[in-house]
């Protein structure tokens, strides 16, 4: 650290407000009053007049229900890994190419957009049929491999998303939010998602994230098809799961994200 | 099997790239490196030859630590490069008498006047195809020889050396001096018929034979490498542009494609002999693959595509990156009536005006700068269209369907008006690097890693097709204001401008 950053003197309430914030963004339920300024080792009043300037500015979200916080939405706009999708796709070319046809099936990308998945980038099946590009398409994030992974990356955004409902596409469709974080907390952990029939019928999908150089999610790739050849018995297949990473991660690789 | 991959190198104008290929024409590794362009002058364009060189060993070791590869698993590399870029090197110390001149240095602009003479620029379309503009070699050749001391008697005594990048490359890498008909045939040295160097083409350019290489087939092994590809063939060398048309398995005479890079090329395979244009296209060799006849092409260039973006980004900085430019594009519906023609060094096919200059044309206190990012990427649009309307008079066939290739394919919105415009489907192939594609081909054809022409059509298949839907009276006015603007470029240069 250069002597100009130890010389700058901290403003206390910036630290213990940052530090609310960073401790919001690692738990996927909402905390309460009590339970932050424990954690945090802050006198209880301390912390409740930090939560209220946060709420006020739309960091930090007071559910009107149990009186407990979350990370607001303003934040989406703020210092999340913001990128162009035109930029992505450009980056994206060649290894969506390639997982394409390695896999024989379809390929998109897809970025967050107002709670529903942007498709940003289509890769034809390469099996000379007659298909149409889908880049500017929404799909619902709840019900599709790409939603549920970025939505895995983006706690706030599942949060908001179960708020704004979970509508039935099929019968595999998720549709308790519960059920859907639970969904969304072995996805994160493994490292990619997949759906089952649960958008279009007899259809399946996977995806896996693509981050950046911070390690910040921006996006997900993944394959999508009929399920008779996606699936095996009714479960996923781990080589097009395996696949479908690789892919992801040499586009992280590509915008400069460390292997890992 | 030990060897599973082809390695292509691609020595383009922007970068240096390595691409590794498995046998399924699947890219398994990509490694790129820029490299520096020094500016002289106004007009002046050149590189470091052995910057070239070392960005090129660079990229093909990191593209093989990437796919943790080693040299034992590549069975051949393929070469494929910016064309006409000149270098001339000594042959006893290997060093380069001077920078690599690149194909867009306009210095030998009044050279190639000169000579022309009474004649003009078609003096020698008939013996090599092209006429008479700074883009190509050999007049490249002339000025140096002219202008640096000493090299006129080196080269006469045979110490000197002339190559295009592939030239240097492989004589970097296996000491052989050679070179293939594509990279030959943009130096205004050889005769399209024969494929040899031309005696009465290199007297009136005045270049020694003793400098020049000997004149191989694209696909054919030239030897063995040196460094990270230690000991593996070096088994083709293609222009760039005739090594997209290679990827996109254009074998066919009727058969072409348009890469959108820097400049854009549409080449048009008109099978086993040339065909003169009679509207200023260029004909050209699209391939000769090991003994098989040579395949030839009629080409459209376009001089400023992608280049516009970059300009548009790093000299009015209205974007961070070029492919922002379809997100500030979307921010409006059209291009307001305003049209760009970036004219910037002139016009190259149909027009051939050097004295033309840019200009942004339609101008009105409601242009926004999301409009001249539409006017910019317009452009590419309308001056393919131009080109097209050439090729099917010249060819006396209608393109039915544009293939394209090259990194401007990631931009929907550009592809979408381009089938809006030229009124065909616009398909982009399942691997957008067509011309490291098509360098691993031949390298790959030549090594027996794949046996025919059949297989390599066999791993074409569409990845995205963009269909037109632009309204016919829309289409028409744009075109007819497009053309508008196009004549308000010409005749812009004066005598005594530099």
């Amino acid at each position: 650290m250069t002597n100009a950053v130890a010389d700058v003197k901290s403003i206390q309430s910036i630290e213990r407000a940052a530090a609310i914030l960073r401790l919001l963004s690692g738990r996927s339920r909402r905390l309460g009053v009590v339970e932050i300024a424990g954690e945090l080792d802050l006198a209880k009043a301390t912390a409740h007049g930090i939560l209220r300037t946060l709420t006020h500015v739309g960091f930090v979200e007071q559910d009107p229900e149990s009186g407990k916080y979350q990370l607001g939405a303003a934040l989406l706009h703020i210092g999340s890994s913001y990128l162009d999708g035109n930029e992505l796709r450009t980056r994206a070319l060649n290894w969506s190419d390639s997982l394409a046809s390695r896999t024989n099936e379809a390929v998109r990308i897809g970025t967050l957009h107002d709670g529903q998945v942007l498709v940003v980038h289509h890769v034809f099946r390469p099996d000379d049929t007659r298909q149409v590009l889908e880049v500017g398409a929404l799909l619902p994030a709840h019900a599709t491999a790409l939603g549920k992974m970025l939505l895995a990356e983006h706690a706030y955004a599942a949060a908001e998303c179960v708020k704004a409902g979970l509508p039935r596409y099929t019968a595999a469709t998720i549709v308790e939010g519960e059920q859907l974080q639970l969904a969304l907390t072995l996805i994160k952990d493994r490292g990619w998602a997949a759906d089952l029939e649960e958008f279009v019928p007899d259809e399946a999908a996977y995806a896996a994230p693509i981050k950046d150089r911070r390690g910040d999610t921006v996006g997900a790739i993944g394959i999508s098809g009929p399920s008779e050849r996606l699936c095996v018995k009714g479960k996923t297949r781990s080589d097009l799961a395996a696949s479908v990473r690789e892919a992801a991660r040499s586009i992280s690789r590509e915008l400069g994200a460390m292997p890992g | 099997m030990i060897h599973q991959y082809i390695a292509s190198v691609d020595q383009g104008t922007a970068s240096s790239r390595c691409i590794l290929f498995d046998h399924a024409a699947r890219i398994v590794a990509v490694s790129q490196k820029e490299h520096h362009h020094i500016f002289p002058r106004p007009g002046w364009v050149e590189h470091d030859p052995l910057e070239l060189l070392n960005n090129v060993h660079t990229v093909i070791q990191r593209a093989l630590e990437n796919a943790q590869l080693k040299a034992t698993d590549i069975a051949a590399l393929g070469i494929t490069n910016q064309r006409e870029t000149t270098v001339l090197w000594h042959r006893e110390t290997g060093e380069p008498a001077y920078h690599a001149i690149n194909w867009q240095d306009t210095r030998t602009d009044h050279l190639v006047r000169e000579l022309g003479g009474e004649l003009g620029q078609d003096r020698f379309r008939d013996r090599c195809g092209l006429p008479l503009a700074t883009y190509f070699s050999g007049p490249k050749i002339r000025w140096l020889l002219d202008n640096v001391t000493g090299l006129r008697e080196r080269a006469e005594s045979g110490d000197l050396l002339f190559g295009t990048i592939d030239s240097w490359l492989i004589w970097k890498l296996t000491g052989r001096h050679v070179t293939d008909p594509t990279n030959a045939s943009r130096t205004m040295l050889m005769n399209l018929n024969t494929l040899q160097w031309d005696d009465q083409l290199l007297d009136v350019m005045g270049v020694p034979r003793a400098m020049l290489p000997e004149i191989c087939s694209s696909a054919e092994v030239y030897g063995e490498a040196t460094g990270s590809l230690e000991g593996v063939p070096v088994a083709a060398a293609l222009g760039d542009q005739s090594a997209a048309l290679v990827g996109q398995t254009c074998f066919e005479r009727g058969e072409g494609k348009c890469t959108y890079g820097t400049g854009s090329f549409l080449l048009l395979n008109t099978g086993e002999a040339p065909v003169q244009s009679a509207n200023g296209l260029l004909s050209t060799v699209a391939y000769k693959l090991g003994s098989r006849p040579a395949a030839y092409a009629l080409e459209g260039s376009i001089a400023n595509t992608g280049a516009l973006v970059q300009w548009f980004r790093d000299n009015v900085g209205l974007i961070t990156s070029a492919p922002e430019i379809e997100t500030l594009a979307l921010t409006v519906q059209d291009n307001g009536g305003c049209y760009f023609v970036p004219a910037f060094a002139g016009l190259f096919a149909p027009h051939w005006r050097a004295d033309a200059r840019g200009v942004i044309a339609g101008l009105t206190g409601y242009i926004t700068k999301g409009h001249l990012a539409r006017a910019v990427l317009e452009a590419t649009a309308w001056q393919t269209r131009e080109v097209v309307e050439a090729m099917n008079s010249d060819a006396s066939v209608t393109l039915q369907t544009l293939r394209v290739d090259g990194g401007m394919t990631a931009n929907n919105l550009l592809m979408q008006f381009l089938a809006d415009v030229l009124d065909v489907p616009v398909v982009r192939p399942l691997v957008a690097e067509t011309p490291s594609l098509g360098a691993a081909y031949a390298a790959g054809l030549a090594v027996n890693f794949w046996p025919d022409l059949e297989t390599l059509r066999g791993h074409w298949h569409p990845a995205a097709e963009w269909r037109p839907k632009m309204d016919p009276a829309i289409r028409a006015k744009g075109y007819r204001k497009w053309q508008k603007a196009v004549r308000r470029a010409l005749d812009w240069v004066d005598e005594d401008d530099e």
